[in-house]
């Protein structure tokens, strides 16, 4: 609120994500799918740190965690976990140029399917290890299109004022 | 929930993260310890199932309304086409059953002869597949009924043709299912032609079935029809669930490579039936009348 955006744009945009990711697609479309939770976490954990951080990052995982029903506390754990390295860095990531930002964010896309996969491993959940990839690379791709339309949001939101 | 502080001189630093960080997480295994291990979440499960609950509801709702504006738009003449072959199906399908009548009370009065368990009738229920993603890594379902329902864990599935899943996490509302082609899914069955018993193992494709445990001298060949034969306990017996596609025996090999192609097209199904098995103890609280819409 600090930041002169209110909650509401940001949980609306959430649950606009959280249904992007229970759309039904077909399964060769559907490996490719993005991780639009993750992205529009990353973006609101970088722009307005102060009040979307780890905990928002954790609760909306529980979210994902039943209603994709996996083992509950694994999207939290790698949301959680996301959301702190972006907020840990997120001065520095609000003045990268789009390339490099992208290229953070690609690594972000890689952490998080990456904690996803080890407790998969874990937990005996077995998937081919290339099917972590996808999700990973559509999300870079779409990244400046998501953080653009965001930004538009918050503009809008914070000269309303 | 993350509070917003006032006050703070430097703009870099957000009070406490990194042991906030560490709690959460610390917090995240926790729970799926609890949740792997022993399974105990079902309450906090339900709890958070009811947050997702509209969010499913919206996303299927413009599935459901496509299959409305399809049923009240089709035309008189093709209603009239589909009732006249729907009353011949049903011709054929009662001539079938005045048979099964009659073999339903030879088989009971054969079984008290060999004073056998009697057999009871299973109780089912009509429900839908939500038209929502689920796990990515699973063939996952998730359908529009749960435990306030009836439904319950372990659960039996199946649609018109064969059995298609089990339910592994009853919600309150909806609840996820598991289909028989997720590789982690097993599933007792036998032969219907000479009662040979084995396990159907999911393969990851919607078309194949493993059966991984057949000797090289079994008494398998392509065609044969397998059943449930309910000895996991979740599953009543005799529904059908595959039919043998290929048998490739390999002589130095202790096992012979089978598979075999489900009775329903798992990817395709949408409307379902539960069975609510008379043989378990918890016996059915819901009636078996079909889901109002």
């Amino acid at each position: 609120m600090s930041d002169g955006v209110g909650r509401l744009p940001v949980i609306v945009s959430i649950i606009v994500a959280l249904m992007l990711t229970l759309l039904p697609l077909p399964d060769s479309v559907a490996a490719f799918r993005p991780d639009f939770v993750v992205l529009i976490l990353i973006y609101w954990a970088m722009m307005l740190p102060r009040t979307w951080s780890v905990g928002s990052a954790w609760v909306v995982g529980l979210l994902l965690d039943v209603a994709q029903g996996t083992i509950l506390g694994q999207h939290a754990l790698a949301l959680c976990f996301v959301a702190f390295v972006t907020v840990r860095f997120h001065l520095l990531m609000r003045v990268f140029p789009m390339s490099q930002l992208t290229a953070t964010v690609f690594a972000l896309l890689a952490l998080y399917q990456f904690l996803l996969f080890w407790i998969n491993g874990v937990a005996d959940v077995s998937a081919p290890a290339v099917s972590y990839w996808g999700p990973v690379i559509t999300g870079t791709i779409i990244w400046p299109a998501v953080s653009m339309f965001l930004s538009g949001i918050r503009m809008r939101v914070q000269l309303g004022r | 929930m993350a509070h917003s502080r006032a006050g703070i001189s430097n703009p870099a630093r957000i009070p406490a993260l990194g042991a906030r960080v560490i709690i959460f997480m610390g917090f995240s295994i926790l729970l799926m310890v609890l949740d792997h291990r022993q399974g105990h979440l079902e309450r906090v499960r339900d709890l958070i199932g009811v947050a997702v609950y509209p969010i499913q509801i919206i996303v299927d709702a413009p599935f459901r309304l496509w299959d409305w504006m399809g049923d009240t738009t089709t035309s008189r003449s093709e209603l009239e086409l589909r009732l006249g072959r729907l009353e011949a199906e049903r011709l054929v399908t009662q001539a079938e059953l005045q048979q099964l009548t009659t073999l339903k009370a030879e088989n009971a009065r054969l079984k008290e002869l060999l004073e056998a368990k009697r057999q009871m009738r299973d109780e089912i229920r009509v429900a839908e597949i939500m038209a929502v993603d689920a796990n990515p890594y699973r063939h996952n379902i998730v359908i529009d009924i749960g435990e306030r329902d009836g439904v319950y864990d372990g659960q039996a599935i199946i649609d018109a043709n064969g059995v298609i899943g089990q339910v592994f996490e009853a919600g309150l509302a909806t609840s996820q299912a598991i289909l028989i082609s997720d590789p982690s899914h097993a599933l007792p069955v036998e032969v219907n032609r000479n009662g040979l018993r084995t396990i159907a193992k999911g393969t990851g494709e919607f078309g194949r079935l493993d059966l991984p445990f057949l000797p090289n001298n079994a008494d398998i060949q392509p065609g044969d029809l397998l059943v449930t034969s309910g000895l996991g306990g979740a599953f009543p017996s005799g529904y059908p669930v595959a039919t043998v596609d290929t048998v490739n025996r390999i002589p130095q090999e202790p096992f012979a490579d089978v598979t075999a192609v489900p009775m329903s097209a798992l990817d395709q199904v949408r409307e379902i039936m539960l069975i609510w098995s008379a043989q378990t103890s918890d016996a059915p609280t819901a009636e078996p009348e079909p889901v109002d819409e």
